[in-house]
């Protein structure tokens, strides 16, 4: 009787991945106290990790799970569908939820009135409730609902930044987002308009048969732009590097790894599961338009984050050139470059979010992030700069790192298609990476602080294990590739309908 | 203990020594300890377990993981590369004793950094030695460049941290650049990136295809220093003596060229570089830079400088006799790995030897300092003799070889080359000799007592000068132990 209860409980384990944290979001405001309100969070965090881990389990297991909200039945009612992709996502998601919140408290002291933290975690919440819903949402017009959630939330969270200048870049952030919201909307209400459903499985069976007119184009297009803007791909990235510079450091690493991932992966589902990649590439030749500009954004990005002096702004433009390449591998359309892209947003995460995590403890230490500040720190703090430098390499693509792996099947992509150039080109700009990381480990172990510096100790455990966890899973991931990998290739080939 | 457990700890062997190290780091007589037993006991394992294994024709394989479908972290050894294995591993020893005396000698800072980056830059060597594709070759070719670098910005000056650009720059430039591109193609081309007798490309890549991936791995192993990317080189001589010596004159280098001689055998495979003549143009690269580094060099006044770029000019003997394609010039290319890195190191340990004992860097400042550092200067003509290539120096065999695989393959312009080169290599090397046993002291004669610069100069400290005589002496040695390396490398063919 219990046990049957349970196993008729586990069947709502998707709906709980938006439930929990949009329930504990109002627990947080209710404790009212800034310890309670991590606990809750924490606790949710990880149930929502360990969760995730379960429901990839399970598609890995039995195949695609469909959840019909409030039991009305897809295509008239809403549906949570989890397959091969999102579930990968997700996994991404709530697994950098889990660990930047475990990081956060030391970190938010400095950042954050003590007072403001319950609603800081209340935000966290919500936005990770958004982020989890755009992944696991099987419903077309659910993404645009479960996208505003996320950002208007992440606009609050960026305006917790402690200059004024995050309030502008908030403003800046919120604009630009709506806009890119309101195109989404747009998008989608156009391809409703052609198959009058709202649901994505559904919608891809009626595009097939309705063929690519005018609408679908410009449907296309909308959606191309929304997420476009969403996800930061070049020349829309305008919002990222000061959202990312003068938000909180841990509201930088949680949106690094997430919010712009969630995006790209909205943009796939749209190319490749609703479109469909005959109909985007084939006759819309969707490439044309994204792989000049995922090019453009690798070497943009890498080129400006050469001169950044605020290291912390150097990583934000880092990753509008990593998401040139996760575009890239979406643009080639063919296994390799899409398992590429897929693979690049699973490491990226891990990488970006180890480096923004460094920078929540050399602020926490020294104070700032400026390039000056990192003078010493080699041997002050050496776990922090360690982890550094290993983040770093993997930004350059050493092998035995995530980054390899990802510049790996880019790589092969593009050759496979033969357009060699575009491989010759995704390796240059791996050595723009290597400028820039080196600058910064150049003056961290081979520049003298000033005498007047203060003492600087090494950060405090709080953060330091969360980001050499992430810094060791990015060497794990590199040399065990089977999760990553094995996925990623798995959901390229489902999402090209190429049979297993 | 199975040969093949003794491969991977091998590779492993050097990192076990670091958290020894690490731990005696205020005990400096421990710590050195600890370095020398770490290395004597990885040559022991090298030499007694997997060197019998391999001479009786073994070929001891230990698969690790599969990063990628298809694409291995594993190692193989075979003869090359246990030849390399064999020289790294012994002359650590022979290095460390040295930079006991040289560290010290020059009260050189952050000396547990240093032995650290050492070990890691050895483990990374003997994984080049033993890996069994490209792909775990290159993934110890990155490891060698990232270790090292911390030994080139030593000093942490200005000029240390330029060089330690212009070293970075190149080295993982070129590998991310060019040499990973070439790994990718050459999965995709053959499906593998494994080393196997006869090459894997045969019939895969063809036509001027064939000249480009060449071209690629060539340039793309900016250690193997074929000009235009061997700038790193020169520059890398700003790091203390034992890594200029160890280093960049034996294990960085010496990986480099074992990399495009494994390259053009394994990979390639000599039948299809000779039939198609793909390799012809490399050996007009390597004549260029053996002859243009060998000019330089007798331009540069700064004894480090003018080893640089001797080591730059006898890289490209190695690279030439691979791009001759008979087996002629690939076993003398062979050879000169371990006959080279003999005589460079040794005349290394003297440059450093003399700056400890006399603080002294350039050539010209040399004069008469050969009569009050006789062993040193003695060690140093034994090691000029053998990078020359005369008799009886180790370095004559691979030169003899070497001047055979131009007869087998019918290019007796680059006879001329190598001919020319030694007379260079006179030119360049014999001056300091002659300076030292010679020339008068500056201040000899001059009644100059009490002020005068040279009268207080003796031989450095016991263990600057044990370890350049050794190895001078381990050059005669070789001229008659050739055959072992000869009979040890034929088995590569």
């Amino acid at each position: 009787m219990i046990l049957e209860h349970l196993a008729r409980m586990s069947d709502d384990l998707p709906a709980l991945q938006i439930v929990a944290p949009l329930l504990a979001a109002t627990i947080c405001l209710i404790v009212r106290r800034a310890r309670a309100a991590w606990a809750v969070a924490m606790v949710v965090a990880w149930g929502s990790f360990v969760n995730a881990g379960v429901l990839l389990h399970r598609v890995l297991a039995n195949g695609t799970i469909s959840y019909a909200e409030g039991g009305w039945r897809p295509p008239w009612g809403i549906e949570l569908r989890i397959d091969l992709l999102n579930a990968l996502v997700l996994l991404v998601v709530t697994g950098i939820c889990a660990i930047v919140l475990t990081a956060s408290p030391r970190s938010l002291d400095q950042e954050v009135r003590r007072e403001n933290h319950h609603k800081f975690y209340a935000l966290y919440l919500l936005c990770m409730t958004g982020l989890a819903g755009m992944t696991i949402t099987g419903d077309a017009f659910n993404i645009f609902v479960f996208l505003e959630i996320s950002s208007l939330s992440s606009y609050a969270l960026i305006a917790q930044g402690t200059t004024r200048r995050a309030l502008t870049s908030s403003i800046q952030y919120l604009v630009m987002g709506t806009i890119g919201g309101t195109f989404i909307l747009l998008g989608i209400g156009m391809i409703y308009m052609v198959t009058g459903t709202l649901n994505i499985a559904d919608m891809a069976v009626q595009l097939a048969t309705v063929g690519p007119n005018r609408t679908v184009l410009v449907a296309l297009a909308c959606i191309g732009v929304g997420t476009g803007i969403k996800l930061a791909i070049f020349p829309l990235h305008i919002w990222l590097p000061n959202a990312y510079t003068y938000a909180p450091a841990i509201v930088t690493a949680f949106l690094a790894a997430t919010a712009t991932k969630v995006a790209y992966y909205v943009l796939v589902r749209f190319v490749y599961s609703i479109f469909g990649a005959p109909l985007a590439f084939g006759e819309l030749r969707l490439d044309v338009v994204l792989m000049p500009l995922a090019i453009a954004a690798m070497f943009a990005g890498s080129f400006v984050a050469i001169f950044q002096d605020d290291i912390k702004r150097m990583l934000a433009y880092s990753s509008v050139a990593q998401i040139g390449y996760m575009v890239l591998g979406l643009s080639l359309a063919s296994v390799s470059g899409l398992t590429g892209g897929l693979v690049h947003l699973f490491n990226h995460a891990i990488m970006k979010c180890g480096l923004f995590l460094v920078m929540a403890a050399v602020l926490l230490r020294a104070g700032s992030t400026r390039l000056e500040a990192f003078a010493g720190l080699g041997r002050r703090m050496p776990l922090t700069m360690a982890a550094f430098v290993v983040g770093g390499l993997s930004l350059i693509g050493v092998p035995l790192t995530v980054g390899f792996v990802s510049k790996w099947y880019l790589v092969m992509g593009a050759l496979e298609a033969g357009l060699w150039p575009v491989a010759v080109l995704i390796l240059l700009s791996s050595l723009l990476a290597l400028i820039y990381v080196w600058r910064v480990v150049e003056v961290a172990y081979f520049r003298q602080a000033p005498d007047a510096t203060p003492e600087i100790r090494e950060a405090p455990a709080s953060l330091l294990v969360p980001t050499w966890v992430l810094v060791g899973a990015t060497v794990f991931f590199g040399v065990f590739t089977s999760l990553s990998v094995g996925l990623a290739s798995a959901a390229a080939r489902m999402l090209l309908r190429i049979d297993l | 203990m199975s040969v093949e457990t003794a491969v991977g700890l091998a590779v492993v062997w050097p990192l076990l020594g670091i958290p020894l190290i690490a731990l005696f780091r205020r005990w400096p007589n421990l710590r050195e300890t600890a370095t020398l037993v770490t290395a004597t006991s990885l040559f022991v394992v090298v030499v007694k377990v997997i060197l019998p294994a391999v001479t009786a024709g073994g070929r001891p394989r230990l698969d690790i993981v599969e990063v990628l479908p298809g694409l291995q972290l594993a190692f193989e050894v075979e003869p090359l590369g246990m030849l390399f294995a064999t020289v790294a591993s012994g002359l650590w020893i022979v290095t460390t004793l040295y930079s006991i005396g040289y560290m010290r000698g020059h009260h050189e800072e952050n000396q547990t950094r240093f032995y650290i980056c050492f070990a890691l830059a050895i483990s990374g060597a003997v994984g080049v030695a033993f890996a069994a594709n490209v792909f775990t070759l290159f993934v110890f070719y990155e490891a060698i460049t990232l270790s090292t670098y911390p030994l080139v910005t030593h000093h942490g000056t200005e000029e240390a941290k330029r060089a330690g650009r212009v070293y970075l720059g190149i080295l993982m430039g070129t590998s991310i650049g060019l040499l990973l591109f070439a790994l990718v193609w050459t999965y995709l081309a053959a499906g593998t990136t494994e080393f196997r007798p006869g090459g894997i490309l045969a019939g895969r890549v063809e036509g001027w295809r064939l000249f480009v991936l060449l071209a690629l791995y060539a340039f793309g192993t900016a250690k193997a220093a074929l000009m235009p990317f061997h700038r790193w080189l020169p520059a890398a001589m700003v790091a203390p003596t034992p890594v200029s010596a160890l280093l960049h004159a034996v294990a960085v280098v010496k990986a480099g060229v074992f990399t495009v001689l494994k390259v053009l055998v394994y990979v390639f495979g000599i039948d299809l570089l000779a039939s198609t003549d793909a390799s012809r143009w490399l050996t007009w690269v390597a004549a260029f830079t053996i002859l243009a580094a060998s000019i330089v060099a007798l331009t540069k006044d700064n004894l480090k400088a003018r080893l640089a770029y001797s080591t730059v000019s006898q890289l490209s003997y190695i690279v030439l006799g691979g791009a001759l394609a008979t087996s002629a010039g690939v076993l003398g290319g062979g050879m000169h790995i371990a006959m080279h890195a003999m005589g460079k190191i040794t005349l290394f340990f003297c440059a450093g030897a003399i700056l400890v004992g006399a603080h002294k860097t350039e050539i010209s400042q040399m004069d008469g300092l050969g009569r009050r550092m006789p062993f040193t200067f003695g060690a140093f003509l034994l090691g000029s003799l053998s990078v020359i290539g005369l008799p009886p120096m180790g370095g004559s065999w691979s030169k003899w070889y070497l001047l055979l695989g131009t007869v087998e393959a019918g290019q007796l312009t680059m006879m001329v080359v190598l001919m020319a080169s030694s007379l260079l290599s006179i030119a360049y090397l014999m001056p300091v000799v002659a300076r030292g046993f010679f020339r008068p002291s500056p201040d000899d004669g001059q009644g100059n007592p009490g002020g005068g610069s040279s009268l207080g100069i003796h031989e450095a400290p016991l263990l600057c000068v044990i370890p350049p005589v050794l190895t001078g002496l381990g050059c005669v040695v070789l001229f008659f132990f050739a055959d072992d390396v000869w009979n040890l490398l034929v088995g590569m063919l």
